[in-house]
């Protein structure tokens, strides 16, 4: 690669947008919005809990088509292989994100910190997903056979997320009837509730979009230290030892 | 590919036959498991019988991850994996005897446990049509997951712990769905349990098709 | 209010940290590879 893929000057808006935004975002859920008539002061989490969640799905999502790349021979590019291990990071930090406020918000509107609502656990089922994923990225194998089974492993992965929401979905209803959500659909959210779901959209999404960047990043400097790693490991050894480098190997 | 795939169900199944694993160590591995729940819960009958469906639901996973541990550990001998893809057959078709192998010993697996949990948790199966039918489609369901997952942790060091961590959240649905099919069937009102037949339908057929697909792109290695 | 404070805090500020994680790890491969001209 010659070029890099994303310009300097487009993860640096991207980083400012999303601070810029976020801090508009927190201003307006903490200030202009006011307590709705449902849950007080905590439908402010709107300007969190949502977006974090719609995240985690977007990083898996990423994941799962850049693994499908991946293993289609035309498309086949190790650059896919580190975009969806890259995204699937950012993913499960969105995805973590996502139970905690979802914990912490459920706390006080349902009186416990954890409840088997399907959205969460569909949730809690994507992070250990995730995690599964991760560990595997991590095995030592070759590069082909890791890239390969771990392409593999996303998408039996994100097959399975539909089922899961149907199951937990009927599984929901069945045990809990209609339990309070923890979204109030659109209607009963003025102006303000909405601008303040954008805001927190937009700014969470630019941050979403320049983690990813930023990570891709590292994880093509992470491929090209694999591979060149041990050579200037030794070098710094040589140097270190000040063993002129043709006795490297034999004995000291 | 249908031949293929007898002759490598067949051939898991004879090794099976002869190690004798499944019989000496996984079954007996299961009953333990429902005597532990029952250690663990009240001894107290009621709660064992209203669990009863779950519990043996999570015996049947557990079962079902020894099983695949065996299946894959089958193939990592030394080269066996190369054999198996120069050998020239299918690997849909290995995919599937493979499958199939693990399948027919969780069957047996879970008619044991079935067994156990109606004379250990004192619970009435009255619907036998849905017992049978979720055990087929759930067992069809999880031994296609397990076995793409064995062999995608197969040659690994680190398999024995990432088989579970990655086979158990893929296989969640088939807890929930066969659970709630359980129950439906023990309380008597089968109609309740054809939804989560669906379920797992879909699963099994998700996870098939999905192997059949992608298994010869697990065999090649670089 | 305070879950309010709580879920905000948590979500600014472990995506801060990661953030710098990210970037500080990203730095330390820099420096240890030899400069290439792709980034």
């Amino acid at each position: 690669m010659t070029r890099p893929p994303v310009p300097r000057w487009v993860t640096r808006s991207l980083g400012l947008g999303a601070v810029g935004f976020s801090a508009a975002a927190v201003v307006f859920g903490l200030w202009v919005m006011g307590p709705t008539a449902e849950q007080g002061d905590y439908s402010r989490l709107l300007v969190v809990h949502p977006p974090v969640a719609t995240y985690a799905y977007v990083g898996f999502g990423i994941t799962a088509l850049a693994s499908i790349l991946y293993l289609i021979p035309r498309t086949r590019r190790r650059e896919w292989d580190l975009l969806a291990g890259a995204s699937a990071e950012v993913g499960v930090v969105f995805c973590g994100l996502t139970l905690v406020t979802g914990s912490i918000w459920g706390r006080p509107v349902w009186g416990v910190w954890w409840t088997w609502d399907a959205r969460l656990t569909a949730e809690a089922l994507l992070f250990a997903l995730f995690l599964g994923y991760l560990a595997l990225r991590r095995v030592p194998a070759s590069e082909e056979v890791r890239s390969r089974r771990c392409a593999i492993a996303a998408l039996i992965a994100v097959l399975d997320i539909p089922v899961d929401h149907y199951a937990t979905t009927w599984w929901q209803t069945l045990h809990q009837g209609s339990s309070i959500d923890l979204l109030q659909p659109d209607k009963h959210l003025d102006t303000a509730h909405n601008v303040g779901l954008l805001l927190g959209f937009i700014g969470l999404g630019l941050a979403f979009a320049w983690l990813v960047i930023q990570r891709y990043r590292v994880e093509k400097l992470e491929a090209r230290y694999e591979q060149e790693g041990l050579d200037l490991a030794l070098e710094a050894r040589r140097a270190e030892g000040d063993i002129p480098s043709d006795r490297v190997g034999a004995p000291v | 590919m249908w031949r293929d795939a007898a002759l490598v169900a067949g051939k898991d199944l004879r090794i099976e036959a002869r190690s004798r694993v499944a019989t000496n160590q996984v079954a007996p591995f299961a009953l333990l498991v429902l005597v532990l729940f029952a250690f663990a819960l009240d001894p107290n009958r009621a709660v064992l019988k209203q669990a009863a469906a779950g519990l043996y639901w999570v015996a049947v996973l557990f079962c079902s991850l020894l099983a695949v541990q065996r299946s894959s550990a089958v193939e990592s001998a030394e080269g066996a994996r190369d054999q198996l893809r120069l050998s020239g057959l299918d690997p849909a078709g290995v995919f599937l005897g493979k499958a199939a192998a693990v399948a027919a010993q969780l069957l047996v697996l879970e008619l044991l446990l079935g067994a156990g949990v109606v004379i250990l948790y004192d619970v009435r199966l009255a619907s036998l049509w849905l017992v049978t039918a979720t055990c087929l489609l759930a067992t069809v369901g999880l031994a296609a997951a397990g076995t793409l997952y064995g062999s995608l942790a197969a040659g690994l060091k680190v398999r024995e712990t990432l088989l579970p961590l990655l086979l158990l959240p893929v296989a969640a649905p088939v807890l929930l769905s066969a659970t709630e099919a359980w129950q439906a069937a023990i309380a008597g009102h089968p109609g309740d349990g054809t939804q989560w037949l669906r379920i797992l339908g879909v699963f099994a057929v998700i996870y098939v098709a999905f192997g059949v697909v992608m298994y010869g792109s697990l065999l090649e290695e670089a | 209010m305070n879950y309010v404070y709580a879920g905000y805090s948590v979500t600014f500020v472990v995506l801060a940290l990661y953030a710098l994680r990210v970037v500080l790890r990203g730095r330390a491969l820099r420096r240890a590879l030899p400069p290439a001209d792709d980034r």
